[in-house]
This record gives structure tokens, C-alpha cells and sequence, in this order.
């Protein structure tokens, strides 16, 4: 697998970072070298075979549909950077 | 003979007959913690205060004779990416490096009924995401038997905590190795159960089809008790299953005549290092001596288990850790202009380098165009992964084989190269893929004087037996009871 400096590009936009001229040059040769030697998976043929993303038989697991209290709201904004009125505060997203 | 310096159970045992008291057990930790992690860098933080106070607590409950188990009262630390209400938990990263969870991990519930002091935080790469504990932001950790070497990772601090006689017991986590790997770098034991066992809620996520919180002490007996601590299905979890064997101390016999022990000769070849390999092998023969049957078998998917095992990992990673945003939590940058450049500033400079390139190779096997390619076909060779192992099981009862191929390496030696670094996990990371039970158990020391690991894997939910092969080893051997200087 050939890593361009757009799949970098791309791949960082996807991952919301930013990257120096410097760490875009190492991304990309990584990248590279680490996609290279994954394509060895081609080598097994895996025609008939099932994706498996979980080893144990998962089940939905079901709860009685009841009010109960959450988390202490005072509790969980101490460790918001920015705080305003109860409730997270950002930088304005809309219009 | 000093507190800091008796095994766990002993120490236990006379906190129980009350010889020693719980906070002189926490304080003499701490003390010794204090006199030698300048120098090994195991803790990430320590509780002196808190320690103090819950130690009165437990040691009411002493007195009362309400004391349950053979760990009770006995200081335990814990992996830093496990969050303890009130306690920093950094994970290593800056992105976190002020963060006080506001609730108790599971785990950290257990350890609380089971009477234990939590003493400290300890240090491990940055979201459990390395073999050397030196991507932690918190500093390199050193391995107490060559300073200039690392104790692997992830749970490198739990690993060195324990060799260096400044942890009596410890709580790590196990993603692709990051329990028994820095173990057998350290010379000491660890465990890292069946998926499922453990409750994941609480411990922050790396890869949640893999993670699993498990433990390392110095034998096979303390790893057994405290992991029965944590065993336990939780309903915040819906992950976490009821173990259907669980009563792992009680059940440590010794004896393991007619244990079926396959060797996978794909685990013997090319790559590993021949002292290692000397070394397991000497233990294979140990076995045989105390009544197992052991037999070599091929295992060819071998090969293919560290890119099947970095495709999946880091595809989850990328999507676990998209909830760093500097908004909730943690790391905010300080200039920004607006949502969206907050978002990539905080994590720019909030994440190091090794957890930027999981992310990105996450999200480019997740993408468009690649998906198929890359994490379809991963999650299909992960199900051939687990048909091997079924099959081997038909026929063994647990197999043994190297944690790593190598032992501890110098500091640096691998940060440069993570293909290199990535490919020093192909023992572990199948063990993960296929949610099996693995042990790692100090046999040996190669001519540097640095320790090798021996690694059992069993079928899912079969640690008893994992458990018991090690404590009959160290029975007749005492590998396990050396210490560094």
C-alpha cells in the first residue's frame, strides 16, 4: 500500500489532527511501511469466513425501563475546562 | 525483615492474626516508594492522605473480624487508566492530565470490599498504547533490574512496581500484551483473564473488544487471590459475563499430573531469541517432570496475528478516543478560533505521537474505499485466529510458549521504529484477539542477569488451570522470589 501525502491529509482531517511538515513526512512513511507489511493478511484466503468482532456469544442485555438517579451534575462539570450556567461552554457553533 | 519486603499473603496472613496494622502496611509502602521510585519512576502518583484514611477503616473491620480473604488489608496500586474516585487519572497523557474521575471503576469497588488500601497510580504508556512504558507523558519508566532498560508496557509502573518491592500487588490492564509482556520483562507474575471476566466500566477503553483489566504480583498464589477480587459480572458492563469457574485461590493444588500441554512450534521460530527460547523450554521440561504431558504442534496462523491484531486495535482506538475534545474533560489547547479548531488543537497537542499514528491508521482502515480491505478482513482472520486455538484445544489443555521475543530492551532502542516495536507482541496479541485467558511467569534470567517469561494460554474461562501449572512451577522452582539488586 502506497501512502500519499493526501491519504495524510485525508486520514488526519478524519482523526481531527493537525500535523506539522515534519510529523506529515513520518505519518506518511509509517503509515506506508505499517500498510505494507498488513497486507500480508492477502495472503489467507478468508472466502467463507465470518468478520468475527466479538469472541464470546453476545447478547442484548436487557433493564427494567425505571427512573434512577444519574451522575451529580455539579460533580461531573469540575473537570470541564470551560464552564458556564450547568452546562459545558464552547466556542459559538452556529450562526 | 521489613514490611515493604513480605509477599503479599504473608503480609495478609499477619495483618488477619493482626501482628501488623493496615496503616503500618500503607505507610511502610510509601515509604519505600518514596526511598526508591525517584529512580525507577513506577508511580505516576501516591496517596498518602487517602491511604491514611481508608487504612483506619479497614483496619475497624480487622478488629471486628470482618476481614474477607487472604489479601485483606493489603496496599494494592493501581494502572493509572483505572479511574478511583477523586484520584488523577492521566493514563499517561497529557490529554487527561488533570482529570479526577468523578466515579469508582468496578475494579476499584472490588478492591474497596475486599478490604485493600490503594496506595498509588501507576505509570504506563499513553492510553495503553506501547510495549516500553516510555510514551507515558508522565516520564519513562525504568526496569528495576537494568535502569537503562525498559519494563515493556503498557502496564510497565504495575510491572516494576512489583519487581522493585514497591507494589505488593497491582492492577493492569491487557489489550495485546500490556500485562504479561512488562511481567516477564520484570521477572514477576501477571494474568490476564478470559474477555468478559473482568468489568470494563470505569478503565479507560483502548480497544473494547480486547481490553481486560487483570493483575500481576510476585507468584502465581497472590495473582490467583487478587484476581478473584475482581472477578465479577457487573451490570455496567454488558460485556462482563459470570465467570463459570471462578475460586481461583482456593483451588491452587499443585498438582497438574496428566496436564495436556501443547508447545506451538510457530511460537519457537525464527525471531525469538535463543536464551528465551532455551529458557521456556527448560520449563517446558520442568512440567513434564511434575506428570504433564507436553507435545509440539504447529500453529501457521501465527504469522498473521500482529497485523490482524493492529488493524482492529487501532480502529477501535480511533473511534474510542474521538471523545477527546478538550470540551468535558481534560486537555484544552489555550488559543483557538473556533469549535472546530479547538477539536484539533486539543488534540494536537494534547495526544503524543504513537497514539496519533494509531488513531490515523484507525480511522484510514475504517475508511471508505479501504474498510474491506484492511478491518473486514482482519475481523475474518480474527475468527481463523480463534478456530486455531478451539482446535488446539481439543487436544491440549493449555499451551505454553515465550511472552516476547526478547528480553527487557534498552531505553530507545525501538521508539523510533513502531513496525520493529510492533512486531515484538506476535506471542501476546493473539491471546487478545481470541478473548483467551494468558499467564506470564518468571523461568529464568538470561547471561545480562534480565529475566525471561514463560506464557500459558488457555480456553476461554480456563485460568484455574493457568493458575495451578504456574504455582506446581514455582513450587519447585525460585524464579519468581529473585529481586533486582
Amino acid at each position: 500500500m502506497t501512502i500519499t501525502p493526501e491519504i495524510v491529509d485525508y486520514v488526519a482531517q478524519l482523526s481531527r489532527l493537525e500535523l506539522s511538515e515534519g510529523e506529515k513526512k513520518r505519518v506518511e512513511k509509517d503509515l506506508g511501511d505499517i500498510l505494507s507489511y498488513m497486507d500480508k493478511l492477502n495472503e489467507l484466503d478468508t472466502t467463507d469466513v465470518e468478520p468475527m468482532s466479538h469472541t464470546l456469544p453476545v447478547n442484548n442485555v436487557m433493564r427494567e425501563d425505571v427512573c434512577r438517579p444519574s451522575s451529580d451534575r455539579e460533580e461531573l462539570l469540575q473537570n470541564a475546562p470551560q464552564k458556564k450556567d450547568g452546562c459545558y461552554q464552547v466556542p459559538k457553533a452556529v450562526e | 525483615m521489613n514490611i515493604w519486603e513480605l509477599d503479599a499473603l504473608e503480609l495478609g496472613k499477619r495483618i488477619k492474626d493482626r501482628e501488623i496494622g493496615v496503616a503500618e502496611a500503607a505507610d511502610a509502602l510509601l515509604d519505600r516508594i518514596e526511598a526508591t521510585d525517584g529512580e525507577v519512576n513506577a508511580y505516576v502518583s501516591t496517596f498518602r492522605q487517602e491511604a491514611a484514611a481508608r487504612a483506619q477503616q479497614v483496619q475497624k473491620m480487622v478488629d471486628a473480624g470482618e476481614g474477607k480473604g487472604p489479601l485483606f488489608g493489603v496496599p494494592v496500586s493501581v494502572k493509572d487508566n483505572i479511574c478511583v474516585k477523586g484520584m488523577t487519572t492521566t493514563c499517561g497523557s497529557r490529554m487527561l492530565y488533570n482529570f479526577r474521575p468523578p466515579y469508582n471503576a468496578t475494579v476499584t469497588d472490588c478492591l474497596d470490599k475486599a478490604g485493600a488500601v490503594i496506595v498509588g497510580k501507576l505509570n504506563m504508556d499513553e492510553f495503553a498504547m506501547g510495549s516500553t512504558t516510555e510514551t507515558s507523558y508522565m516520564g519513562v519508566c525504568k526496569n528495576p533490574w537494568d535502569t537503562s532498560r525498559v519494563p515493556g508496557g503498557s502496564s510497565g509502573g504495575a510491572a516494576a512496581a512489583v519487581a522493585a518491592s514497591e507494589a505488593f500487588y497491582a492492577l493492569g490492564t491487557d489489550t495485546g500484551g500490556s500485562i504479561r509482556q512488562p511481567a516477564s520483562f520484570c521477572g514477576v507474575t501477571g494474568i490476564k483473564p478470559t474477555y468478559g471476566t473482568v468489568s470494563r466500566y470505569g478503565v479507560v477503553a483502548y480497544a473494547s473488544s480486547l481490553d481486560q483489566v487483570g493483575t500481576l504480583g510476585r507468584d502465581a498464589a497472590t495473582v490467583a487471590a487478587s484476581l478473584d477480587i475482581i472477578t465479577a459480572k457487573d451490570a455496567k458492563d454488558s460485556t462482563s459475563v459470570a465467570h463459570p469457574d471462578g475460586g481461583f485461590y482456593e483451588s491452587l493444588s499443585g498438582d497438574i499430573k496428566g496436564m495436556r500441554i501443547g508447545l506451538p512450534t510457530d511460537y519457537f521460530g525464527e525471531g525469538l531469541d535463543p536464551q528465551v527460547k532455551e529458557k521456556v523450554l527448560a520449563a517446558a521440561k520442568q512440567l513434564e517432570q511434575l506428570g504433564a504431558h507436553v507435545e509440539e504442534f504447529p500453529m501457521p496462523i501465527v504469522e498473521y496475528v500482529v497485523p490482524a491484531y493492529y488493524i482492529i486495535s487501532c480502529a477501535e482506538a480511533s473511534s474510542n478516543l474521538s471523545r477527546y475534545d478538550g470540551v468535558k474533560y481534560g486537555f484544552r489547547a489555550e488559543h483557538y478560533e473556533d469549535l472546530y479548531d479547538l477539536y484539533l488543537k486539543s488534540r494536537s497537542q494534547g495526544f503524543g505521537m504513537e497514539v496519533k499514528r494509531r488513531i490515523m491508521l484507525g480511522n484510514f482502515v475504517l475508511s471508505s474505499g479501504y474498510y474491506d480491505a484492511y478491518y473486514n478482513k482482519a475481523l475474518k482472520v480474527r475468527a481463523l485466529i480463534k478456530k486455531a486455538f478451539d482446535e488446539a484445544f481439543q487436544k491440549y489443555d493449555m499451551l505454553l510458549g515465550p511472552v516476547a521475543p526478547t528480553t527487557a530492551l534498552k531505553i530507545g532502542e525501538n521508539l523510533d521504529d513502531p513496525l520493529k516495536m510492533y512486531l515484538g507482541d506476535i506471542y501476546t496479541v493473539s491471546v487478545n484477539l481470541a478473548g483467551l485467558p494468558g499467564l506470564s511467569a518468571p523461568c529464568g534470567f538470561d547471561g545480562q542477569g534480565l529475566p525471561v517469561g514463560m506464557q500459558l494460554i488457555g480456553p476461554a474461562f480456563g485460568e484455574k488451570r493457568l493458575l495451578n501449572a504456574a504455582y506446581a512451577y514455582q513450587q519447585v522452582t525460585d524464579f519468581h522470589q529473585k529481586k533486582p539488586q
